[in-house]
């Protein structure tokens, strides 16, 4: 089996953009589908790793290593497990969908944005393979500048205010976690592989200082209450391919950041701060619920609702049962699909009225039969109904937290309620009843493109919503492996 | 009398006096040449500066030797410093002459000018004395003066080289008056010499260290760290942007190098005195240079405070190579601050070949506005800006990003995390500026539709410094260890 599968899934894209920015925005045509053939390819690659992957072993798989800044003892060092596999076939299989959701409605400078998203997924890539924590410190923070043209470009009209914020808010975490990252290299005697950091031994006040660090560059990133106000902007402003990108792979960073840094390597810390990190994660639940339950603009409702739902993610985390953790590792590519599938919806319906309010819906369903169906369904998804994967994230997470503690459990079951409550009342008003106005009277349907990029989307939700298995066996080893890990004491 | 005359050994020297000779032969053959054949002036610069870099590159034996009754030091330190200079006052050459030819600047003096300085840095480079190093600063000081006043009829240049005067003219009085004060103490003037003299014991500590306040501050006037940075705004402001380029890229290098042989060759022994006085000085630069940037609507003025901020930078790492008496970490933090220096000249030359490359006859593109929209004039020369931005703002893949991370880390080694923390948190406010050169450029409509014209020359070698910057970005190594290996030679 070769083993540059991970490097070809980071690199393939990244120099399929240059290929796609060279051609230029003037030969439209080939430019675009020279970056759908390198998207799909992005993802061709990615499949022998679900295929090839050993569901037995706990361990990295896929494992490239060179030397890249030996002075400093950096290394150029790829490996996934159960737990990145996955976001790296989520990743590649979401840009297929944007290169194509991007297809006509971009006008300006179409080559740069197909450049940009083509770019951004081979960085994110890097960061689900990277196993030496300047590699992963790297892409982690190159990929902001993708994401800050993209907003700042294509968006709309408060786009500079978003795009700073977004790009502030990040890298103020990161920074922190920078010099976290660097007393780690000297606490580990000159090492930056994060599989030996997770064998460091530290005591109990430079972990709470760690997991601090670590907790503010991916609190910000999840994003978790109270740092979340970037995301409703960001989302509202970027255009639709850059909030589909934003909600399904780049909140999973910093949900996979605590995975992969929090707690393995501080597990005293993270024990002993649980009850903060499962307080924050109810509040984010229960209040930002309510939150999206009184948004006017649709997709501010779908962003609140998506700090709702990595709620759900970092509680998983941090109740330290095998449960928890798998559901939360499932919420979070569930919540790929769905919420990606939300601001396809939405920018479907953007695309032709040029309108994300409310109130200037109504009855979409008598001109738009097609595409009302394809919305309700991913509703119901979001509001997590069985037999869809928005369901067995949430279960999963619900039972595990149960077993915890039956109050915490309680309070995270809210959801259900708010959720369904929040979803499907923003469908019922833009979708049923009668036709709103003149301009919902003039809509036409979805045309074959969008239909087949929110097909595509519905089968992955029907799938995973009836037959998990093939998601949670992979992650089962590594996480077994993770939660004996965190269990252990470092002291 | 004669008798007594021993004739040096000028082999070592054998690049400077190459320079001083043809400095002479320029300034001859300027003479009769007219406007129209000032190319062969321009020529004749450029091939001088191939030649030094010639010889350099040929009497490099990794050995130190010392000549000129020891006033003259030749390392592997000074000579890879060098290279670095040609480098740079070749690419000051090639931005400038358009600019120059255009304002009717292009006259001999600016070459002899420009090459009078450059022997100036060689010999500050090379010093082993403090004579030397005075000798070496003036004949660079006054040079500059000149540079900066070159455009006589512009009241706003003469200004700025009044004030650079006057205050350089102080700094010079400092250093000076430091020089004597040591003198006084260990009475010699070699600088080998006065680190024996320290350690044997025979100094009166507080002449010494009265001797070492005044010798920092003329240091820290050359390199504009905080409080002795008011002249930067100014004269970069003030003189003609070409001239700009040159004070803001090279001298760099050359008072670098001063700090150097001053503080850590000459002064080690009290290095727990001077490495308080720059920590304080890197902590006052880095947030003063970073918040008074923001507020900059001038280009040239913004970059000049960043300027400040990046000296800052620097100086973190020149105080954290002996850490409470110990110097085994001397070479990796001298060679990072070394590190530094060199890619802040990288990405100080690209910047200001930028503004030079906006500019045409009769229009300064001073002002950040004169940016609206490059991304329409020219999608490539606003690519290669963003790099230099997110460069300067320490954003991987970019070689600023590993300069900083270099600096950062021999930070921590030595125990100054809470200056670390300071630092990045700066650097944050830092990237704001930054990133407002990237929304002027990507998220603006252009307020200037002419075309951007450039000599191919120009066109070649600003992509190359954007593709230098982004180059050893993603391959660190190379410069790192030539850094290091220099350091290593000459210690």
């Amino acid at each position: 089996m070769s083993s540059q599968l991970l490097s070809l899934a980071i690199w393939l894209p990244i120099f399929g953009a240059f290929a796609v920015l060279a051609t230029g925005s003037e030969r439209r045509d080939a430019m675009r589908w020279l970056a759908l053939v390198v998207a799909v390819a992005g993802f061709l690659v990615t499949l022998p790793l679900y295929a090839g992957f050993d569901r037995t072993q706990a361990g990295m798989q896929f494992v490239e290593q060179a030397p890249w800044i030996p002075g400093l003892n950096i290394h150029y060092l790829l490996g996934v497990d159960g737990i990145s596999v996955l976001f790296i076939l989520l990743n590649s299989f979401i840009t297929v969908l944007v290169v194509l959701a991007g297809w006509t409605v971009i006008e300006e400078k179409q080559a740069q944005y197909m450049g940009a998203f083509l770019i951004m997924s081979g960085l994110m890539n890097g960061i689900f393979c990277a196993l030496d924590a300047m590699l992963f410190y790297v892409f982690f923070e190159a990929s902001l500048i993708p994401m800050y043209l993209i907003i700042g470009v294509w968006g709309g009209p408060k786009r500079v205010y978003a795009a700073f914020k977004f790009f502030l808010y990040t890298l103020l975490g990161s920074l922190l976690m920078l010099i976290a990252l660097i007393y780690l290299y000297l606490a580990s005697g000159g090492s930056f592989n994060l599989l030996e950091w997770h064998q460091v031994r530290l005591e109990m006040t430079p972990q709470i200082l760690l997991f601090v660090a670590f907790l503010v560059a991916f609190a910000v990133k999840v994003p978790m209450w109270p740092v979340h106000t970037w995301l409703p902007d960001a989302h509202v402003e970027a255009p639709t391919g850059g909030s589909v990108v934003l909600a399904a792979i780049m909140l999973k960073l910093g949900a996979y950041g605590f995975v992969r840094f929090s707690l393995p390597i501080a597990p005293d810390a993270s024990q002993y701060l649980a009850p903060l990190m499962i307080t924050l994660s109810l509040i984010a639940v229960v209040y930002i619920g309510f939150v999206a339950l009184v948004q006017t603009d649709m997709k501010k409702l779908v962003a609140y609702s998506s700090i709702s739902h990595m709620g759900f993610v970092t509680l998983g985390f941090f109740i330290f049962n095998q449960l928890g953790v798998e559901g939360a590792l499932v919420q979070m590519i569930s919540h790929g699909f769905v919420s990606g599938a939300m601001f396809l919806c939405i920018g479907v319906m953007y695309d032709r009225m040029h309108s994300r309010n409310i109130a200037d819906y109504g009855g979409v369903i008598n001109t738009m039969p097609k595409f009302a169906a394809l919305f309700l369904f991913f509703a119901m998804a979001n509001s997590g109904l069985p037999a869809t994967s928005g369901f067995v994230g949430e279960f999963m997470v619900i039972l595990g937290a149960i077993k915890f503690n039956f109050w915490v459990g309680f309070a995270a079951a809210t959801t259900l309620i708010l959720g369904a409550a929040y979803t499907l009342w923003m469908v019922k008003r833009v979708a049923f009843g009668t036709v709103g106005n003149d301009h919902v009277r003039q809509l036409s349907d979805i045309n074959s493109r969008e239909l087949l990029v929110l097909g595509l989307l519905a089968l992955a939700v029907l799938a995973m919503g009836i037959y998990p298995f093939p998601f949670t066996d992979v992650m089962h080893a590594s996480v077994d492996n993770l939660l004996k890990h965190v269990a252990v004491s470092k002291l | 009398m004669l008798a007594n005359f021993v004739v040096p050994d000028l082999y070592p020297a054998a690049p400077e006096l190459f320079l001083a000779l043809m400095i002479c032969v320029i300034l001859l053959v300027d003479l009769f040449l007219g406007q129209a054949q000032r190319w062969i002036t321009a020529l004749l610069t450029v091939t001088t500066l191939l030649g030094c870099a010639a010889i350099t590159y040929n009497t490099m034996d990794g050995q130190s030797v010392l000549t000129f009754s020891d006033m003259f030091i030749d390392d592997l330190l000074a000579d890879f410093l060098k290279l670095m200079l040609y480098v740079s006052v070749i690419a000051v050459l090639v931005y400038s002459r358009d600019y120059l030819k255009a304002r009717g600047l292009d006259r001999g003096e600016y070459y002899v000018l420009l090459l009078c300085a450059t022997l100036g840095m060689m010999v500050m480079i090379s010093a082993a004395h403090l004579l030397s190093v005075y000798i070496g600063l003036e004949l660079l000081s006054l040079s500059l003066y000149a540079l900066v006043a070159i455009d006589r009829d512009s009241p706003r240049a003469t200004e700025a080289a009044m004030k650079y005067f006057v205050l350089g003219a102080l700094a010079s009085g400092l250093l000076l008056y430091g020089m004597s004060m040591i003198y006084g103490a260990t009475a010699t003037l070699q600088i080998g010499g006065i680190a024996q003299a320290i350690v044997a014991g025979s100094a009166n500590k507080t002449v010494l260290v009265f001797g070492l306040v005044f010798l920092v501050s003329g240091i820290a006037f050359k390199l504009g760290a905080v409080p002795f940075h008011m002249w930067i705004p100014d004269v970069y402001h003030g003189a003609p942007t070409a001239i700009t380029l040159f004070i803001g890229s090279a001298p760099k290098i050359a008072a670098f190098a001063m700090a150097l042989r001053l503080l850590v060759y000459g002064l080690f022994p009290l290095a727990h005195h001077w490495q308080v006085m720059l920590m304080i000085m890197a902590v006052l630069s880095i947030g003063l240079g970073n918040l008074a940037a923001i507020a900059q609507t001038n280009i040239k003025r913004m970059l000049a405070y960043s300027a400040i901020s990046h000296m800052g930078f620097m100086l973190l790492a020149l105080m954290s190579g002996i850490v409470g008496g110990d110097p085994s970490y001397m070479i990796p933090a001298y060679s990072a601050a070394m590190y530094y220096v060199v890619a802040y000249v990288l990405m100080s030359l690209g910047s200001f070949g930028m503004v030079l490359l906006l500019s045409r006859a009769g229009y300064e593109a001073e002002n950040l506005e004169d940016f609206k929209g490059l991304n329409r004039r020219s999608p490539w020369f606003a690519a290669v800006m963003m790099v230099l931005m997110f460069s300067m703002a320490g954003i991987p893949f970019f070689i600023g990003f590993f300069a900083k991370f270099s600096v950062l880390l021999m930070a921590v080694n030595a125990g100054y995390i809470v200056v670390a923390v300071i630092a990045v948190m700066f650097s944050l406010v830092g990237a704001f500026y930054y990133l407002r050169v990237v929304k002027l450029m990507y998220f603006d409509a252009p307020t200037d539709a002419a075309p951007i014209v450039a000599p191919l020359d120009m066109r070649v070698l600003l992509s190359a410094n954007g593709i230098a910057v982004a180059l050893f970005g993603i391959f660190p190594q190379a410069i790192m260890s030539l850094c290091a290996y220099a350091l290593v030679r000459s210690m």
